[in-house]
């Protein structure tokens, strides 16, 4: 009874974690219909930055606790700075292209900033444990988490519940729902598209890199982090339905409860299973558990 | 349209100059042996991109056929070089006209996805198979052909030949396979499918086939770079190593047969270099070329943007 | 008698739209049929029953005597009915001659049917009758001087013209022409016109054309169906149903001629 539990909360958390980084790429490809491969390195920078600033932090003798500041502010700085930096620089030149074509490009942004974080970092681990252990431990049913973990499922629910919030009750939101829906009549009817796909893509990226962030602390920061990273979120998005905000919620839990599963019962199948599930949606109900748009050819 | 059709004379040309080029460097027998084992999965990028299909999966493929002459050569001693590639050529061949079953059904950034997946179920597979090395691999016996080793310490020439007859092969089928009604289709599928269809073609069934010559090729082209290197492992099917392939197809662009073999070795004699003397931003460079040519030189990816939208 | 091309009672609805209301019309060979009516009257529904694109809701489709009502596009045009497009359907990064040589590409495969006709032989010049036959099609269009110009790039008029040309090189025994002079300036209408009825007759092709121009359907049609509301209101020769006061209201326009409706 307990391996079952420890499966199920192994699995929320995880699922936490990976819905932060996949509702940003979900996000994204709803509004501006780009499925940003660089997203895994925006996670990878927001992790970097967070050792950064929590190793500052920690260096400067503040208060331990105000750490967890330092990690989400990392997040928003990364967010900020390099959100705008591609979809104004580089990006926006290219809406209208086709799809694979704004894919490569994505594509050949994660590999620019892959070795930006190396010359900028280098290639040596980075430590920034301190803030993983400072709020103790929880113990229940003979299992023992770190707090930090249900911190994180917070953390996540938060998100999750401000973004709907803020698609469905905020003016903003709808006009967003509007511009998700028909660029070209959006536009026509005077809604300021451009400032809508900087905003998403900026919002996306700090999602991204506070998926990093708090992860940071949980695991040696190292370079290439973002590579299976990006993978595992394709694969939620894509369970969950490509755009769509629940999906990305159901996508996480899926994954996240597969990979615990396995790690726990099947270790072999932990990777496999996971893609495993990924090809079966694509293959059985390519727009996702919630309904997306027509996908198949003739 | 030229009626000279002068590309199969070039092709044997090139055979005849890479071989006196291969003997006159050896150093480079080795990149070149590479780069035409990578080249002729990219070739198989080439046909699928023609058709307005971007796999980012080829690494399925590419790490079957490896593995497939691997597992042969490893558990029952077979090195015979035929034998090895044509397992793999099959390996591959039947995974992919069992997969295509599948992906002939989607287009775009769906099939892109789900290309992807497959071959990350794979790396899955291998990673977790002991058996096999998992995440190390497995080394590889070098090849022999009529009992004759291929390589050796003093020198890989055989084996460098035989690869380049083969990129040589290869590129002329690929020629004559555009000529013929089913290659041509190719275009006309990326253009505007329904015409196809409104023609008295199947576009599904005509994807499946090119799915499965490329799936082939890349099948091929893995085993020969396993032999080459003398090792295998699951990365081979990672996604970034079919991102690979689909960088190089970019650059190499999809006007000749030939040009993924130039690309493909240009991609490595880049790499080999930019790692040597910059080993954190030869990445950095791939990605700022690759932009580009996407921004700059379209006419590489001409083929892409000319898929007409659904 | 087997008629070569027959519609039995075709209905078909579209939530409160009727498209066809029991449609029935027996074509016989070599007919040159004009189909008119107002948008919406069901005339493009009808053409895209017959070539497989919809399939009515009742009724069954016979063409030289066999039931092609559940067939797919791609099964009709191979039995031998093909259609062109009122939005020209064409290969756009490919050349004029390019184009044909797709279509003959898929003629020519689909005619040998076995496995050794797939294999392509490497004898040079094989792929010969396929280059004449491109030829001759341009020719016969008058597309020569278009030959290595891309599709994408041609004026309107000469994208139709290989549209048709392009349906043509299937050889079908029915050829179902969409709106053939739409879109194009009215100094060109007749002269695509003549060109495609040329070609056809030297193919020996049935025709039915959807057309909104009055002048075209009485020059060229021998006989005429008029749609309205999902019916067919009239069908005999051009004059008589020209002039057939229920058409003249409801389709022609008791009025006026109907101005060019249709763009590109």
């Amino acid at each position: 009874m307990s391996a079952l539990l420890a499966v199920a909360i192994d699995g929320v958390i995880y699922a936490s974690w990976l819905f932060i980084i996949a509702v940003g790429l979900t996000l994204i490809y709803g509004v501006m219909k780009i499925l940003n491969i660089a997203h895994g390195s925006l996670y990878a920078l927001g992790a970097y930055a967070a050792a950064s600033l929590g190793g500052f932090w920690f260096s400067q003798g503040y208060a331990p606790l105000g750490s967890y500041a330092a990690l989400v502010l990392a997040a928003v700085l990364v967010g900020l700075v390099i959100g705008p930096l591609i979809e104004r620089g580089l990006l926006r030149f290219m809406y209208g292209r086709d799809e694979i074509i704004l894919l490569l490009v994505t594509y050949a942004v994660f590999l620019i900033l892959e070795d930006a974080i190396k010359l900028l970092w280098g290639v040596d681990p980075y430590i920034i444990a301190e803030p993983y252990g400072l709020l103790g431990i929880v113990e229940f049913a003979n299992l023992i988490y770190p707090t930090y973990s249900f911190v994180l499922i917070l953390v996540s629910v938060a998100a999750g519940l401000l973004l709907t919030w803020a698609l469905h009750r905020t003016r903003h939101g709808k006009l967003l729902a509007a511009v998700i829906h028909d660029r070209e009549v959006s536009q026509a009817m005077g809604i300021n598209v451009r400032s809508y796909y900087l905003a998403t893509f900026t919002a996306g990226a700090m999602l991204a890199a506070l998926g990093g962030a708090l992860t940071a602390p949980t695991v040696s920061v190292v370079p290439g982090m973002g590579v299976e990273v990006i993978v595992l979120a394709f694969a939620v998005v894509v369970i969950g339905g490509l755009g769509s905000l629940p999906g990305a919620a159901l996508g996480a839990l899926i994954v996240g409860l597969l990979r615990a599963a396995a790690v726990h019962y099947a270790p072999a199948l932990e990777l496999f299973s996971i893609y495993l599930v990924m090809a079966l949606v694509l293959a059985f109900r390519p727009q996702g558990l919630f309904a997306g748009e027509q996908v198949r050819s003739i | 349209m030229n009626r000279q059709d002068r590309t199969p004379l070039l092709i044997v040309a090139s055979l005849v100059l890479l071989l006196g080029l291969g003997l006159l460097f050896p150093n480079w027998q080795f990149l070149g042996t590479l780069a035409i084992g990578k080249g002729l999965t990219v070739l198989g990028l080439l046909l699928l991109l023609r058709t307005g299909l971007v796999s980012f999966g080829q690494g399925l493929y590419y790490c079957l056929g490896a593995y497939a002459a691997g597992t042969l050569s490893q558990f029952t001693g077979v090195t015979d070089v035929l034998v090895l590639l044509l397992t793999a050529a099959a390996a591959s061949g039947v995974a992919a006209v069992i997969l295509g079953i599948l992906l002939a059904a989607y287009r775009g950034i769906f099939f892109s996805m789900l290309s992807l997946a497959l071959s990350m179920i794979l790396y899955g597979l291998l990673v977790k198979t002991a058996a096999l090395g998992s995440t190390d691999g497995f080394n590889l016996a070098v090849p022999t052909l009529l009992g004759l080793p291929l390589a050796s310490y003093e020198s890989r020439y055989p084996l460098f030949s035989l690869a380049c007859v083969v990129a040589a092969l290869a590129a002329l089928a690929m020629h004559y396979y555009f000529r013929t009604p089913l290659g041509r289709l190719s275009p006309a599928i990326r253009d505007n499918e329904i015409r196809v269809e409104y023609l008295g073609a199947s576009v599904r069934a005509a994807v499946h086939v090119k799915y499965t010559i490329a799936g082939v090729l890349a099948g091929i082209g893995g085993a020969l770079t396993g032999l080459t290197v003398g090792h295998i492992d699951p990365e081979m099917a990672y996604w970034t190593t079919s991102g690979e392939f689909v960088f190089v197809a970019i650059l190499s662009g999809t006007g000749s047969v030939a040009a993924p073999f130039l690309g493909s070795f240009i991609f490595e004699l880049v790499r080999t270099f930019a790692y040597e003397y910059s080993p954190n931003s030869w990445q950095l460079a791939l990605g700022t070329v690759m932009l580009l040519i996407i921004v700059f030189l379209p006419a590489g990816l001409w083929s892409l943007m000319q898929r007409r939208r659904a | 008698m087997t008629h070569l091309l027959e519609a039995k009672g075709l209905n078909k609805r579209f939530g409160a739209v009727t498209a066809a209301a029991d449609i029935s019309v027996a074509v016989a060979q070599d007919s040159v049929i004009g189909l008119i009516g107002t948008n919406g009257a069901g005339k493009t529904t009808f053409v895209n029953m017959v070539t497989g694109y919809l399939k009515p809701d009742t009724g069954r489709i016979f063409f030289q005597g066999r039931d092609i009502t559940a067939l797919h596009p791609r099964q009709v045009t191979r039995l031998g009915i093909c259609r062109s497009f009122q939005i020209p359907q064409l290969y756009n990064s490919l050349s004029a001659y390019d184009n044909l040589i797709v279509a003959l590409g898929i003629v020519l495969r689909n005619a040998k049917p076995g496995v050794f006709s797939r294999v392509p032989r490497l004898v040079p010049g094989h792929e010969l009758p396929l280059h004449e036959a491109a030829e001759a099609m341009l020719e016969r269009f008058g597309l020569g001087e278009f030959r290595d110009k891309l599709a994408g790039v041609l004026p309107e008029g000469i994208r139709k013209l290989l549209d048709i040309a392009m349906a043509l090189a299937v050889k079908p025994r029915v050829l179902l022409l969409d709106e053939p002079t739409s879109g194009v300036s009215s100094e060109e209408k007749f002269e695509i016109m003549d060109r495609v009825m040329t070609a056809v007759r030297a193919e020996g092709a049935t025709v039915l054309f959807v057309e909104h121009d009055m002048d075209i359907v009485s020059r060229y049609a021998n006989r005429v169906l008029a749609f309205y509301d999902g019916r067919i209101l009239a069908d005999g020769a051009p004059e008589a149903v020209l002039a057939d006061p229920e058409v003249r209201e409801y389709v022609i326009g008791a009025h006026a001629q109907p101005k060019e409706v249709s763009h590109a």
